[in-house]
C-alpha cells in the first residue's frame, strides 16, 4: 500500500504540473506563437475521448468479454476515415457561424432554434451525468486501492469513500472552473486547457504501456508465455476465441458498439470541443485523423495482455479486474508504478472531466439559462450594464451543478455497474443528436419541427429502455417495473420494447431510440414546412464549402443602428472588445472609424456572429432583434436574398471572366499591333526597294539622253551605243514593272491562273531549250537528266512554270563561274508529286542567307558584286509554286554549289476544286 | 479533381473496413491457431486495425492539396 498522503501529493504536483502547461499555452497564445497549432496536439488532444474508461473499465472488460472491449475504438477509426468528409465540413460551419456547441449547431442549422438548443442542452446534461459518474468512481476507487493495505478487503462503498468522492469532484469543479472560465473568449477557445490535454494525453498512453509492459514482461516471460498459460486454462481460453465457447458470437452488439462509438467520437460534448471548437486549422485533420487512430491502437495493445495477465495471477473472481493496471504492480510490491499508474488514471479522468464540463457549462450558460434569464422582462430592462461577469458566474455554477450531479448518480447506481456500462449509456444519449447533426449538414429538407420531434422521441426512448433500467438494476426503482412493464403491460418491458427480443440491452435501446428518431426526423421534415430561417439556415450550412466571404448571403432586412449594437455588444462582451471589434470590422470595409461603419444588414449580422460566440445562437438572434426593427423574413425574401446572392456571385464569376477575355483581346491586339508594325515596315522596305530599282535604270536613261540631247554633232556609232542602252535600261525597268505588279497581283489573289494538265517533262524541255542559246554564248553547260519513263501530267499552270524554271535557270547562270560554270535539272516522280531541282556550281550560298533569297529585293552575296537582277524573280517563283499547293526550297552549302528544287504534289479533285475556286475569285 | 478523388478513396477505405470487421468476415478469425504466440482473433483485429492507419496514413499524407 501506498500512504494517503504521498498519494494525494503525488495528484496535486501532477495538478500543478498541469496548470504550468496550460499557463505556459495560454502564454504562448498571447504572443500569438500558439504550441497547440500543430497536427499532433490536435490529434493528441482527440485522445480525450480515452478517460477513465478506457484506462481502467476496457481491462476490465477485455477480462469478462475477452475481445469485446475493442469496438469502442474500432468506430472511431471507421469515423476518422471519414474526418476529412465529414469533421472539416462541420469545422467549417462552426468557425463561419461562430457556433460554440452542439446544442448551438443543432439550434443554429435549425432556424436558430431556442427550444432546439435547450433541448439538446437538457439531453446532453442528462446523458454525461453517468458519464462524469463513471470518472468519479475510478478515481475513487483507485485511490482507494492504492491506499489499502495488500490483502485486506477493500472498504465498501461506506461513508469513506462516498466522502472522498464528494471530495474529489468538488476539486475537480474547483480545477475546471479555473481552466475554463478564467476570462470569456467569443470564440470559446481555450488553448491552454487543449495543451494540458494533448499533456495529460502523453502522461496517460506512457503510464498504460509502462504497465503492460510490466505485467508481460516483468510478471510474465513475454507475451508467447501469457498467451500459453491462458490457452492451456479452459475458462480463460473463450476470452481469447471470437466465439467464446459455446456462446453465440452477437455480431449485431458488435455492430451496435461500433456504430455508437463511431458517433459518440463526434458528437460527445468533449470531442465536439476539441475537434471542432478548439481546432486551430482545419488542414490539421488529415495528419489527425490517422494519428488519433494510431494512439487508440497503441493504447489498447496491452488491455487484453492485462486482463488475462490479472486473470492467471489472482485466479478469477479474486480481484476486480476494472483496476488490474493497479493492483497487479501493487502486488508485486511496484509502488511506484502503481502510483504512476494512478497518475495516469487521473489524467484520463480530469482530462475528460475538464474538457467535458467546460462543453457542457457553456450549453448549459448559453442555451439554457440565458435565454430564460433574458426573456424575463425585469432582467432585460435591468441589466444594462457589463454581462461578462455575469456569463461566467453562470459558467462557474454550472461546472460544479454537473459535476455534483455526477456525484449524485455514482451515489444512485454507481456501485451496481462496471465502469463501462456506464459509459455505454452516456454515449447511447449523444448518438441520439446524430440525425439532426448529420442530416443537417447534408440534407436541404430537414427541419426544425423534424429535429425536435425526432430528438424528442430518441431521448424518450432512450430514457425508458436505458437510463431508467440502470436505476432499477440499482434498486432505486421498483424491479416490477423492468419484469412486467409499464403498468403491467409486456409490451412495454423496456428492455423488450413492443416485444423485441434476441437483443442485449443496449442494442435494442440504442435500435429503437435511433429507428424512433430517423424515421421522425425524415417523416416530420418531409410533411412540414420549414420557416424562412429555417431555410436559409439550412442553405448556409448544407453549401458551406460553395461561398466564400465576399458572397455570404445574408438573411437579414430591417433597419438598425450602431449605437444600438454598439451598446448591446458592449453588455455581453464589454467594451474593450466590442471597440476592437469594430474597428477590426470597419477596417476591412475600408474604414477609418469604427462611427462610419453603415448599420446595415452586414452589420447585424456580424453583430449577431460576435455575440453567438459568447451567449450561443439562440439568445444572440433574440438580443439582436429587440435593438433593431426587424422585417420578418418570409420563404420568397430567403428566396430573393439567395438570388442576389447568387447573382452577385455569378455577376463577380462574369467579371473576373470579363476581364480575364480583355486581357486576352488587349494581348491579341498587341500581338496584331506589331504584326501590324512589321508589315507597314516591310511595305516601307518594299517601297523603297522599288523606287531604289527604278531610280537606277531611269538615272542611267535620263543620263544618256540628256547627252544626246546637249551634244548635236554626235557621232551615230556613239548615239547608237546610247540608245541601245537606254532601250535595255527600259526594257529592265519594264521588267521591273511587269514583276512588281505580277507579285502584287499574287499577293492579292488577283493573278490570273489558266491551269490545264501539265506534262512536266516538256516544260523542262521547252524551259532548257529556250535558255540554252545564252548558256552557250556564256560558254557554260547546261544538262537535263530526266528518266526515261513518262511522268503522269500535273495540274498547273504551264506559262506560270515556264516562268519559274526560266527564273531559276537564269539565276543559275547568274552564279556559276564563266566560263566554266555547270548546270544540271533533274526531275524526279513520285506517287504523290514531281521535284524538279536546278544545281550549279557556284560559290554557293551560306546558311545564314538561304531562307533570305526568297524575300523581295534580297539577294546573296554582297551588294557591290550582286549581279543584275530585280530580286523579285525568286518569291515570285516560290508564289507560283505554293499556289499550286507545293513548294520550293534551296540547299547550299558556301562553295559547293547551290541546288534549287520545288516540288508540285498531284492533288485529289476536291483540293484541284479549291485552286480552282481561288483562282476564278 | 484530386480532391474528388481523395473523397472517394476515403469513403471506399470506410466501407472496406466495416465490411472487414463484422459479420461475416470476422468468422474468419474463430480458429484454433496463434501469430507468434498471440491467438489468432486478437492478432487478426489489431493487425486489420493497423492496417487501416497505414492506408488513411497514406492517403492524407500524399495528397498535398
Amino acid at each position: 500500500m501506498i500512504s494517503s498522503s504521498i498519494v494525494i501529493a503525488a495528484s496535486f504536483l501532477y495538478v500543478l504540473i498541469l496548470f504550468a502547461v496550460a499557463w505556459f499555452g495560454d502564454k504562448r497564445a498571447a504572443e500569438g506563437r500558439s504550441i497547440i497549432a500543430s497536427p499532433w496536439v490536435y490529434a493528441l488532444s482527440m485522445a480525450v475521448y480515452c478517460t477513465a474508461w478506457t484506462y481502467f473499465g476496457s481491462v476490465g472488460r477485455a477480462a469478462n468479454t475477452g475481445m469485446w472491449f475493442l469496438p469502442i475504438y474500432l468506430g472511431p477509426m471507421l469515423a476518422m476515415i471519414l474526418a476529412w468528409i465529414v469533421l472539416r465540413k462541420m469545422i467549417r460551419i462552426a468557425k463561419t457561424y461562430r457556433i460554440t456547441s452542439i446544442a448551438d449547431f443543432i439550434s443554429s442549422r435549425y432556424g436558430k432554434s431556442r427550444m432546439l438548443a435547450s433541448l439538446v442542452t437538457l439531453i446532453t446534461v442528462v446523458g454525461i451525468v453517468p458519464y462524469i459518474a463513471l470518472q468519479l468512481k475510478a478515481i475513487s476507487s483507485g485511490y482507494a486501492i492504492l491506499t489499502t493495505p495488500l490483502g485486506e478487503p477493500r472498504p465498501e462503498m461506506g461513508l469513506r469513500l462516498g466522502d472522498s468522492t464528494l471530495y474529489i469532484a468538488l476539486a475537480l469543479a474547483g480545477f475546471t472552473i479555473m481552466f475554463g472560465t478564467r476570462h470569456l473568449d467569443t470564440t470559446e477557445r481555450h488553448e491552454g486547457m487543449v495543451a494540458a490535454i494533448a499533456f495529460e494525453s502523453i502522461v496517460k498512453l506512457v503510464a498504460f504501456l509502462a504497465v503492460g509492459i510490466f505485467v508481460v514482461y516483468g510478471v510474465f516471460n513475454g507475451v508467447g508465455d501469457l498467451f500459453t498459460q491462458a490457452l492451456a486454462d479452459e475458462t480463460l481460453k473463450p476470452l481469447l476465441m471470437l466465439g467464446q465457447g459455446t456462446k453465440e458470437f452477437a455480431y449485431p452488439q458488435w455492430f451496435a458498439l461500433t456504430l455508437l462509438a463511431m458517433l459518440s467520437v463526434i458528437f460527445l460534448p468533449r470531442q465536439f470541443q476539441v475537434m471542432v471548437v478548439e481546432n486551430v486549422d482545419e488542414r490539421h485533420l488529415k495528419r489527425a485523423s490517422w494519428v488519433f487512430p494510431l494512439y487508440l491502437l497503441l493504447i489498447n495493445l496491452f488491455v487484453l495482455p492485462i486482463a488475462i495477465g490479472g486473470l492467471l495471477f489472482f485466479g478469477q473472481g479474486q480481484a476486480d479486474p476494472d483496476y488490474f493496471v493497479l493492483s497487479l504492480p501493487l502486488a508485486h510490491g511496484y509502488e511506484w508504478l502503481a502510483l504512476f499508474v494512478f497518475v495516469g488514471g487521473l489524467s484520463a479522468a480530469t482530462g475528460m472531466v475538464i474538457v467535458e464540463a467546460i462543453a457542457v457549462s457553456t450549453m448549459v450558460c448559453n442555451d439554457l439559462v440565458m435565454p430564460f434569464l433574458l426573456r424575463t422582462e425585469r432582467f432585460g430592462s435591468r441589466a444594462s450594464g457589463d454581462l461578462t461577469g455575469l456569463l461566467l458566474m453562470i459558467r462557474r455554477i454550472a461546472i460544479l451543478g454537473i459535476l455534483l450531479l455526477g456525484y449524485l448518480y455514482f451515489r444512485v447506481a454507481g456501485e451496481a455497474y462496471a465502469l463501462v456500462s456506464i459509459g455505454l449509456i452516456s454515449f447511447a444519449a449523444v448518438a441520439q443528436f446524430a440525425p439532426a447533426m448529420l442530416g443537417g449538414m447534408y440534407w436541404k429538407a430537414g427541419n426544425r419541427q423534424g429535429a425536435l420531434t425526432g430528438l424528442l422521441i430518441g431521448f424518450a426512448l432512450w430514457t425508458y429502455t436505458l437510463l431508467l433500467p440502470s436505476l432499477v438494476k440499482s434498486g432505486w426503482l421498483d424491479t416490477g417495473f423492468m419484469t412486467e412493464g409499464l403498468f403491467g403491460l409486456a409490451w412495454l418491458k423496456p428492455e423488450q420494447l413492443f416485444g423485441l427480443q434476441g437483443l442485449d440491452n443496449l442494442t435494442h435501446a440504442l435500435f429503437w431510440s435511433l429507428f424512433a428518431n430517423i424515421g421522425a426526423y425524415v417523416l416530420v421534415s418531409l410533411w412540414t414546412r420549414p420557416e424562412a430561417r429555417e431555410a436559409s439556415q439550412a442553405l448556409l450550412f448544407v453549401d458551406v464549402f460553395e461561398r466564400t466571404a465576399s458572397t455570404h448571403p445574408v438573411f437579414w432586412q430591417g433597419r438598425a443602428k450602431l449605437s444600438d449594437l454598439r451598446n448591446l455588444t458592449e453588455r455581453f462582451l464589454g467594451a474593450d472588445k466590442t471597440e476592437r471589434l469594430l474597428t477590426d470590422y470597419a477596417r476591412r470595409l475600408g474604414l477609418i472609424q469604427a462611427k462610419d461603419i453603415p448599420a446595415n444588414a452586414q452589420l447585424v449580422q456580424y453583430v449577431e456572429t460576435q455575440l453567438a460566440g459568447a451567449i450561443g445562437t439562440g439568445s444572440a438572434r433574440m438580443m439582436v432583434a429587440s435593438v433593431v426593427e426587424e422585417e420578418q423574413l418570409d420563404l420568397d425574401d430567403v428566396m430573393r436574398i439567395l438570388e442576389e446572392a447568387s447573382q452577385l456571385r455569378a455577376y463577380s464569376k462574369a467579371l473576373e471572366e470579363k476581364s480575364l477575355s480583355l486581357e486576352k483581346a488587349t494581348s491579341e491586339l498587341r500581338t496584331a499591333n506589331e504584326q501590324l508594325k512589321s508589315l507597314d515596315k516591310l511595305k516601307d522596305d518594299f517601297m523603297s526597294s522599288v523606287t531604289h530599282e527604278l531610280r537606277t535604270p531611269l538615272t542611267s536613261i535620263r543620263a544618256f539622253t540628256e547627252m544626246m540631247l546637249d551634244d548635236d554633232e554626235m557621232e551615230a556609232d556613239q548615239r547608237r551605243q546610247f540608245l541601245e542602252i537606254v532601250v535595255g535600261e527600259a526594257e529592265r525597268l519594264g521588267r521591273l514593272v511587269n514583276q512588281v505588279l505580277d507579285m502584287a497581283k499574287i499577293e492579292a489573289g488577283h493573278a490570273e491562273w489558266h491551269s490545264s494538265d501539265v506534262d512536266i517533262q516538256s516544260v523542262v524541255q521547252q524551259a532548257v531549250n529556250s535558255i540554252s542559246g545564252m548558256y552557250l554564248e556564256n560558254g557554260l553547260s547546261l544538262t537535263l537528266h530526266s528518266g526515261t519513263a513518262s511522268i503522269a501530267p500535273i495540274r498547273a499552270d504551264p506559262d506560270r512554270l515556264m516562268q519559274v524554271m526560266l527564273n531559276l535557270l537564269s539565276n543559275a547562270a547568274k552564279f556559276v563561274p564563266h566560263p566554266g560554270g555547270k548546270v544540271d535539272v533533274y526531275i524526279t516522280d513520285a506517287p504523290e508529286g514531281v521535284t524538279v531541282a536546278v544545281q550549279d556550281n557556284g560559290k554557293g550560298i551560306a546558311q545564314h542567307e538561304q531562307e533570305q533569297v526568297f524575300e523581295k529585293f534580297r539577294q546573296a552575296g554582297e551588294f557591290s558584286d550582286r549581279p543584275q537582277g530585280t530580286g523579285l524573280g525568286l518569291p515570285i517563283s516560290r508564289q507560283i509554286v505554293e499556289h499550286f499547293g507545293g513548294r520550293m526550297w534551296l540547299e547550299s552549302e558556301l562553295g559547293a554549289g547551290a541546288r534549287f528544287s520545288f516540288f508540285l504534289p498531284r492533288l485529289n479533285e476536291a483540293q484541284q476544286l479549291e485552286i480552282t475556286e481561288e483562282e476564278n475569285r | 479533381m484530386l480532391r474528388g478523388m481523395t473523397s472517394a478513396r476515403l469513403i471506399a477505405l470506410f466501407l472496406f473496413g466495416c465490411a472487414l470487421l463484422n459479420f461475416p468476415l470476422l468468422a474468419l478469425w474463430d480458429k484454433d491457431a496463434t501469430i507468434l504466440g498471440v491467438p489468432l482473433f486478437p492478432a487478426a483485429l489489431f493487425i486489420i486495425w493497423a492496417g487501416m492507419i497505414a492506408v488513411l496514413a497514406w492517403l492524407m499524407e500524399t495528397d498535398e492539396r
